[in-house]
């Protein structure tokens, strides 16, 4: 038994890394939880992207639910979701409203006029510094907002297929379920 | 006899030091001003303000402190500390302010809570563990070392380590 002792626990270690292994496969190391979920959005006035003197706020927005996609020209991974998005809009249940986020407006609409614009609703946020409210920390990241301004649900990082089947539809669906 | 020979400088090698000095200083004040000078009020404020930032870490990249990271997003956030400061709000509120927004990863000390408790204590745990296993091994051996110096002992009784 004394002979067994060293093997067992080299054998423990040997467990303890494979679950380390696993674990971060399952898990991204970089996304933050957020501390806003089921929480009500910050608020926020920003100017729209093509018409910078209108202003939408978030009691703008109140009543029906949206998806607020925080997106940016210089983010190489918001190119990744924009066709998975452009697809899915139309038959997403939910608002789809474009954040643009630390850009420049021109670089924006060049962008946007290059891809195509799969946003019912474009608001700008040049700064940065509302963003902060969210919690955003980079682009591309996804808040589901509900028709009372709760945040429901956040996605950080880009939406893909996969993560448009498993996490946001299921997610949009448990909502307009509850709040028809 | 020259006068300034012995152990005083000539002016002209003062000079020379004192300008080595001040350009010393400078690259100093440079090294501490790579990322953006900040219109701070006064030393204590700036002292303040790298204390603070240097305890916080940056959401975008894992293990870099506000203080040290280049990222967009830490830029953003030290402006806002920054604001927040001049607004008058403590260190503690300001640390706040970020985990309600980007939750305790931000901060680099993990806050005392049953969910961290593990991690606290965790590595005391061990070591307490570690030194009974220790203890209870020399203890055995001790009496073992007894017994065996009484009977005689030989030198391949194949003592298991």
């Amino acid at each position: 038994m004394n002979r067994l002792l060293p093997f067992i626990g080299f054998m423990l270690l040997v467990g303890l890394f494979g679950f380390g292994i696993w674990w971060n496969t399952r898990h991204d190391p970089n996304a933050i939880p957020t501390p806003l979920l089921n929480k009500p959005a910050p608020t926020f006035d920003l100017p729209k992207l093509y018409e910078p003197t209108q202003t939408v706020s978030k009691a703008d927005l109140l009543g029906q639910p949206y998806l607020l996609n925080v997106f940016a020209s210089w983010c190489i991974e918001c190119g990744v979701e924009h066709p998975v998005l452009t697809a899915a809009a139309p038959t997403l249940g939910v608002k789809l409203v474009g954040y643009n986020y630390k850009d420049a407006p021109a670089d924006a609409k060049a962008w946007l006029a290059a891809h195509g614009s799969p946003y019912a609703l474009l608001i700008a946020d040049e700064s940065g510094q509302t963003a902060i409210d969210f919690g955003v920390y980079g682009a591309p990241e996804s808040f589901l907002i509900d028709a009372k301004g709760v945040i429901r649900f956040k996605h950080i990082g880009p939406i893909t297929p996969e993560v448009l089947a498993t996490k946001v539809k299921p997610a949009i669906a448990a909502m307009l379920k509850e709040a028809p | 006899m020259k006068p300034g020979i012995g152990n005083r400088a000539s002016p002209a090698r003062r000079l020379r030091l004192a300008f080595f000095i001040a350009l010393l200083t400078c690259v100093g004040f440079a090294h501490a001003q790579a990322i953006e000078p900040m219109p701070f009020a006064n030393h204590a404020q700036e002292l303040r303000f790298q204390h603070l930032t240097h305890q916080l870490r940056c959401p975008m990249c894992q293990n870099e402190t506000l203080a040290d990271s280049n990222a967009p997003i830490a830029r953003d956030l030290r402006n806002q500390i920054f604001k927040l400061m001049q607004q008058g709000k403590s260190d503690e509120e300001i640390k706040q302010y970020l985990v309600a927004r980007y939750s305790n990863y931000i901060l680099y000390d993990p806050p005392l809570r049953p969910g961290t408790v593990l991690l606290w204590f965790g590595p005391l745990a061990i070591l307490l563990a570690g030194a009974g296993v220790v203890l209870v091994a020399i203890r055995k051996r001790r009496r073992e070392g007894v017994e065996t110096t009484t009977v005689g002992d030989s030198a391949d009784n194949g003592e298991d380590w």
